[in-house]
């Protein structure tokens, strides 16, 4: 059995009282694309700065390429490339500048430049953009640019907190792509992110909620996991609709999405035709019914609120 | 403890890298460059203890040839200038009240009838003491010319030659101006505050743009990042020092006697040790505005006040005097002085040179030392 590319062994860190990460056990296989998903708050941004080793557990410990953060932070420095959540580059330094500022800290070879230069440039298209601050780009392309320094050198390991964050759709769409093309080159991506359709994504998922692993699976098998069908309803009254779907037997979750709410019952067949007559009767309007596949958003919930 | 293996690679990258950020950076630019040019000229130019012009009334009670005499010995000296001549006594006061004059002379009647006579004759020098200082310096001048006028109306009177005649000659500061003094001791400050003021913004800001937070997940080992981070402005500090060298010379016509190597030698030390303690500072408080003023704080009142170029260290209470030992400008003026004056070499300066590389020393190892690759 291979050794996993980064193993958490009841990662802690506390702040005073709070747990922002809570005795975090689990293992991500070399070479897959790893989503930690949760809220804001979760304790995303803490695990990843954990495993980058800019920040200190207060107890457990994580093996990241076989190295103790705890104990040799700066060894997995030399394993990893990181990408924090806020813009790291410098944005008084052009494009060019700041990847040849990370190619000179990782030491790359100067006779490797050119074609790493050129590769890097082909996947986030800002070769034309060379001579640009960083400042003066857009959100996407900043974030290309953070992908470029921490592609400079060849990681084993990728980690990258929420990288979309604040992106627009077709930059998301790009970003994901390069990163679908890293995991083709053996790299391993751990990707943390708010937005539960890219952890759909991903080989393997964490749900992480208050400090806390609450799922941890293939998205589709925790999404197979969910008991019970899924209805989609739009209601003319969504807010009074919820509460009152919550307070029906029969109905075993309802939550919440937008203009439309997802209610979970055990068997549409036995359990609709009452509840759909106890709307009505409380002079609750149905616009629109149909069955749906569950997402990663429905077991969130399942999980987030039992 | 296992010494690092430092990359020279990495090292010069954070400094080119910090060199470039300098170069865009026009608030930088300012106070590495105009900021001690504009301290320089303003300093040179209002501390001064030269007194020279003192407005001087003159009220002549007795009109005769010997306190015309007296008079004269005043306007000769070349410290005073008559503005006025007053005939009643009460005329004096509004023009000591408004600040019209400094000093006043008043010479009774019967002055010249006293001297001939041999009796000792007096005159009454009245000084506006709000400025002690000048004040002082005034009554000093005044008192050394009535000193010499009574001299000479003495040996007159006996026919003789003076006994003892003082032959006085200075060293370093021929002419005594005080900008021979302050000029080089200034160059000690300015280079104090501007160094321990830009570096104080470096690792801040790094802090406050989010910055830091990638670097430090680099490989990138933290004495690299200290010592390249303080490069450039080591550049800058020894540029500024050769900068105020020249306008010292131009514009103040101040003696350069000693090694320029020296000085540059023993400048890049005291360099090294304020940059090191206004990175210290930054790294401590990670924040740009905190970092600053701290900065400012540590090291502009004790380099001008307890260092010695402006008050004499000596006259001072015994807790201040222990304190400006602790006080790296106050070496560092001593090694100004002597080079630029005296021109004398290691020799001389070896204490200075040894409080030179403490200073540098202590500056980079608490600059490493507060330096951490780690959030909170």
């Amino acid at each position: 059995m291979t050794q996993p590319a980064i193993s958490l062994r009841g990662l802690t860190r506390r702040f005073g009282d709070l747990a922002a990460v809570d005795g975090l056990t689990f293992d991500v296989v070399p070479g897959e694309l790893f989503g930690l998903v949760g809220p804001d708050g979760a304790g995303k941004t803490t695990t990843l700065r954990m495993l980058a080793g800019v920040l200190r557990p207060t107890g457990g410990d994580a093996l990241v390429g076989g190295v103790s953060v705890a104990r040799d932070p700066e060894g997995v420095k030399h394993r990893i490339a990181y990408m924090s959540q806020r813009f790291g580059l410098y944005t008084d330094l052009t494009v060019r500048e700041n990847i040849d500022f990370y190619a000179d800290l990782y030491q790359v070879p100067d006779a490797e430049r050119p074609a790493r230069l050129e590769r890097l440039y082909r996947f986030s298209n800002l070769g034309s953009f060379e001579h640009r601050l960083a400042g003066q780009l857009s959100g996407g392309m900043k974030q290309k640019l953070g992908l470029c320094c921490a592609l400079v050198h060849h990681p084993e390991i990728l980690l990258l907190d929420e990288p979309t964050f604040g992106v627009d759709p077709i930059s998301r769409r790009d970003l994901w792509l390069i990163l679908h093309e890293m995991v083709a080159q053996g790299v391993t991506v751990f990707v943390s992110t708010s937005y539960l359709d890219e952890a759909e994504r991903c080989d393997h998922v964490a749900l992480l909620n208050r400090g806390k692993v609450i799922a941890l699976d293939r998205p589709a098998a925790l999404q197979d996991g969910l008991q019970g069908e899924m209805l989609a309803v739009r209601a003319s009254d969504g807010r009074r609709a919820l509460a009152l779907l919550r307070s029906l037997p029969g109905v075993r979750r309802a939550a919440l999405f937008g203009d439309t709410i997802h209610v979970t019952l055990g068997a549409r067949e036995r359990d609709w035709p009452g509840v759909r007559d106890a709307l009505e009767r409380a002079g609750v309007g149905l616009e629109a019914t149909h069955q749906i596949e569950p997402g990663l958003e429905d077991v969130f919930m399942e999980r987030v609120e039992p | 403890m296992k010494l690092p293996t430092l990359s020279p690679r990495r090292l010069l990258a954070i400094g080119r890298k910090e060199a470039l950020q300098l170069r865009r950076d026009p608030r930088s630019l300012v106070m590495a460059f105009a900021y001690p040019a504009l301290m320089i000229v303003f300093f040179g130019y209002v501390i001064t203890f030269d007194i020279r012009d003192i407005n001087l009334a003159v009220l002549d009670q007795d009109r005769t040839p010997r306190s015309r005499e007296l008079v004269e010995a005043f306007q000769a000296a070349g410290y005073f200038r008559v503005t006025e001549r007053l005939s009643r006594y009460q005329d004096l006061q509004p023009l000591l009240d408004r600040g019209a004059v400094r000093l006043a002379l008043v010479i009774p009647p019967g002055f010249q009838r006293d001297l001939a006579a041999g009796r000792p004759a007096a005159v009454q020098a009245l000084v506006d003491g709000a400025d002690a200082n000048t004040a002082a310096i005034a009554l000093n001048y005044a008192g050394a010319i009535v000193t010499a006028y009574s001299a000479r109306v003495a040996l007159r009177a006996a026919q003789q030659r003076a006994p003892v005649v003082p032959q006085s000659r200075v060293w370093y500061n021929e002419t005594l101006e005080s900008s021979n003094m302050i000029v080089p001791g200034l160059v000690a400050v300015i280079m104090m505050v501007i160094a321990a003021m830009l570096s104080a913004l470096t690792v801040a800001r790094e802090w406050e743009r989010g910055t830091m937070e990638q670097l430090a997940a680099t490989p990138v080992h933290r004495v690299e990042v200290i010592l390249g981070k303080l490069l450039p402005y080591l550049g800058i500090g020894l540029v500024d020092v050769v900068a105020a060298v020249l306008v010292g010379q131009l514009l103040f016509q101040v003696p350069f006697r000693g090694s320029p190597v020296l000085l540059i030698g023993l400048a890049t030390l005291f360099l090294i040790g304020a940059l090191g303690l206004g990175i210290f500072i930054s790294a401590a408080v990670k924040s740009q505005l905190l970092a600053t003023q701290t900065s400012l704080l540590a090291t502009y009142l004790p380099s001008l006040l307890l260092s010695g170029l402006i008050f004499d260290l000596a006259s001072m209470p015994l807790v201040l005097r222990l304190i400006s030992h602790l006080v790296p400008a106050r070496y560092f003026i001593v090694v100004l002085r002597g080079i630029f004056l005296k021109g004398v070499g290691v020799g001389v300066l070896w204490t200075q040179g040894l409080a030179m590389i403490a200073f540098a020393v202590v500056g980079l190892t608490l600059a490493v030392r507060s330096f951490r690759k780690e959030i909170a």
